[in-house]
């Protein structure tokens, strides 16, 4: 089972070689990719670097270029397609159609993973994609149950990567609209969700702090209480009278626990999520993911969690919470 | 240009969905869609039942597709889908890739629905070699996109867009509907079906933000482009939907069919109109 692991910049990628990734992804730094923030992502300087210093300690560079070119923007991203394949990078994570399409053609032997923003959830839509543009390989939306997972995993459409841990979206991927509703800057063509500059803090008399997205009230925060990111879904509303995270806490995805049973299903691949965080949260993810996943290859029959490992991962965690988000019945 | 009713989007019990269908007999429309886009647990009509309806009104004359569920998650779902593609009469609207891949398997021309994912003309190309005729343009989509197809040269299908109704934002394996009322997804007890419009979720200052509409989110706001009927038919738009509600969608139908057919813009009665003007969904636009 391969570990995916997540760099913003080239300090990020390296750590995650440092620590154990088996492959790292990263987005140039435009609108082609999903974390199109400011100050993150490569060059193409950066790029050649870092995926020399892979490849010399023998581990792969995935691009994502995952986001939908919009009006007239397409040739941008068949331009971004040509560069990931000049460079020599492992493979390109993709979710449009017309971007896979030109892939497929102009770089037939360039690996093409179906990104999770491409919302395919049965063997129905991953055969498509196989048929349509030979990808090699589809991350999951984080919607579906462990049992659909392994059940997927049983149909052998085309390999498959999950994701392991990370700030969660509730909604499936590629599928929502809450940010562009709001701000008209969304995901799937920004690259971003609620961005940062429609997001506006006040301060009230006492010490109360309010969040504000593009004048929308997302959340209120007594003095004491932790703020987090006000992206839509996980502020705080009022239905029928009662004020709660509506949609959901701020928390992030752990399946640590899940781990064996992923293992055996014969998931190719663990995705962290996070290419927007710092290096210490990619060298602690990537070193406790890396740790676990070795010793269930070694010691499979008494594999059990290492409570140091869930102290680790809860300190890089959203809101210092983990769940285990929709692989677990009870979530939904 | 054609007025189209989108399919219900709330659960409704089974008596007032087949009322309300047999009122929309009557009422100005050139294609009527049907079917559960939303939740599969929703049972007051099966997927058998659901046809049936569908080739009873088809039979009248009209045009009507069945629309095929946005979120597929268990395999019951995929045989409830292979079920309404080989219905045998009606074209399907496909709103998720499985469908895409089942009617194209079987060579069936269809609808693509508003959460395929068809950002550019070369998705458009794509699955218009797939087989689809007509593209219900995505949520976040405007003006913007259209004038990219046009621009394109390329053979284009029938195009339609959403006129009026709260517009579907979000799909998610968690249960809103369950969760405000405390209950679990799968002991949920079928509590939308209280909530014939959804239930409104509200900022904390008290303004009105969305609708949960069981796994789905949805506007607070009515989306309305009857002002801009004039500006669609220009720019290539071939068919007007119109989301139902629970109540006055009879009125909606027949305000939006003089407008048509008289080419008088009707006065602005919803709250939005951002995606077409190619700005944040909830903003209203009032062209210069």
């Amino acid at each position: 089972m391969h570990l995916v692991c997540p760099a913003g910049n080239l300090p990020a990628l390296v750590t995650a070689v440092a620590h154990g990734a088996d492959a790292v992804y990263v987005g140039f730094r435009d609108e082609t990719n999903a974390r199109a923030f400011p100050g993150l992502n490569f060059n193409e300087a950066d790029l050649r670097a870092g995926i020399a210093h892979a490849h010399a300690h023998g581990r792969q560079v995935y691009v994502a270029l995952n986001t939908y070119p919009g009006p007239a923007r397409i040739r941008d991203w068949e331009a971004a397609v040509d560069r990931a394949a000049m460079l020599g990078v492992d493979a390109i994570i993709c979710a449009d159609m017309g971007v896979l399409d030109c892939a497929a053609r102009r770089h037939p032997h360039l690996p093409r993973h179906l990104s999770v923003q491409g919302s395919a959830t049965t063997h129905a839509a991953l055969r498509y994609y196989r048929e349509r543009f030979g990808i090699a390989r589809a991350v999951l939306p984080r919607v579906l149950s462990l049992q659909q997972v392994e059940r997927l995993c049983e149909q052998d459409v085309v390999p498959l990567e999950v994701f392991a841990f990370g700030s969660l979206c509730i909604m499936v991927e590629g599928r929502c609209q809450l940010s562009s509703y709001v701000t008209g800057a969304s995901p799937n063509r920004h690259g971003v969700c609620s961005p940062a500059k429609f997001v506006k803090w006040e301060e009230g008399p006492g010490g109360q702090r309010s969040v504000r997205l593009n004048d929308r009230l997302i959340d209120r925060f007594e003095p004491e209480e932790p703020a987090g990111y006000p992206t839509v879904c996980k502020g705080r509303y009022d239905v029928s009278g009662e004020v709660f995270h509506a949609l959901e806490e701020p928390t992030s995805l752990n399946t640590l626990d899940l781990l064996p049973r992923l293992a055996a299903a014969g998931v190719a691949a663990l995705k962290i999520e996070g290419r927007q965080r710092g290096q210490a949260y990619v060298a602690a993810v990537t070193r406790t993911w890396r740790a676990a996943i070795d010793r269930l290859a070694t010691r499979p029959n008494d594999w059990q969690v290492d409570a140091q490992w869930q102290r680790d991962l809860a300190r890089h965690a959203e809101g210092h919470q983990t769940t285990l988000g929709p692989y677990h019945r009870s979530w939904h | 240009m054609r007025l189209t009713l989108g399919p219900l989007q709330y659960f409704w019990p089974r008596e007032r969905v087949l009322a309300f269908y047999r009122e929309a007999e009557n009422w100005p429309l050139d294609v009527v869609y049907l079917g559960e886009t939303v939740c599969s647990k929703r049972r007051e009509l099966a997927t058998r039942d659901w046809i049936a309806l569908a080739h009873e009104l088809a039979a009248g004359g009209r045009e009507v597709v069945l629309s095929s569920l946005a979120l597929l998650e268990a395999e019951s779902e995929l045989a409830s889908l292979r079920r309404l593609v080989e219905n045998g009469r009606c074209r399907v609207e496909a709103n998720d890739m499985a469908a895409v891949q089942m009617l194209r398997e079987r060579g069936l021309q269809f609808v693509g629905g508003p959460s395929l994912n068809v950002y550019n003309h070369e998705s458009l190309r794509l699955l218009c070699e797939d087989g689809l005729v007509r593209l219900v343009l995505g949520v976040e989509q405007g003006r913007a996109l259209v004038e990219e197809f046009r621009a394109s040269g390329l053979p284009l299908p029938e195009l339609e867009i959403a006129v009026w109704g709260r517009l579907p934002l979000s799909y998610s394996a968690r249960c809103f509907t369950a969760r405000a009322l405390d209950l679990t997804k799968d002991e949920c007890g079928f509590r939308c079906i209280d909530y014939a419009d959804g239930l409104p979720l509200a900022t904390r200052d008290g303004q009105p933000f969305l609708t949960i509409n069981g796994i789905q989110v949805q506007t607070a706001g009515l989306c309305d482009l009857g002002p801009e009927l004039e500006d669609l038919r220009t720019a290539g738009v071939g068919l007007a939907r119109i989301y139902p509600q629970a109540e006055g969608t009879a009125e909606v139908v027949r305000r939006f069919r003089a407008a048509i057919d008289t080419r008088v813009a009707p006065p602005r009665l919803g709250t939005e109109n951002g995606y077409w003007h190619g700005t944040a969904g909830m903003a209203l636009v009032e062209p210069a």
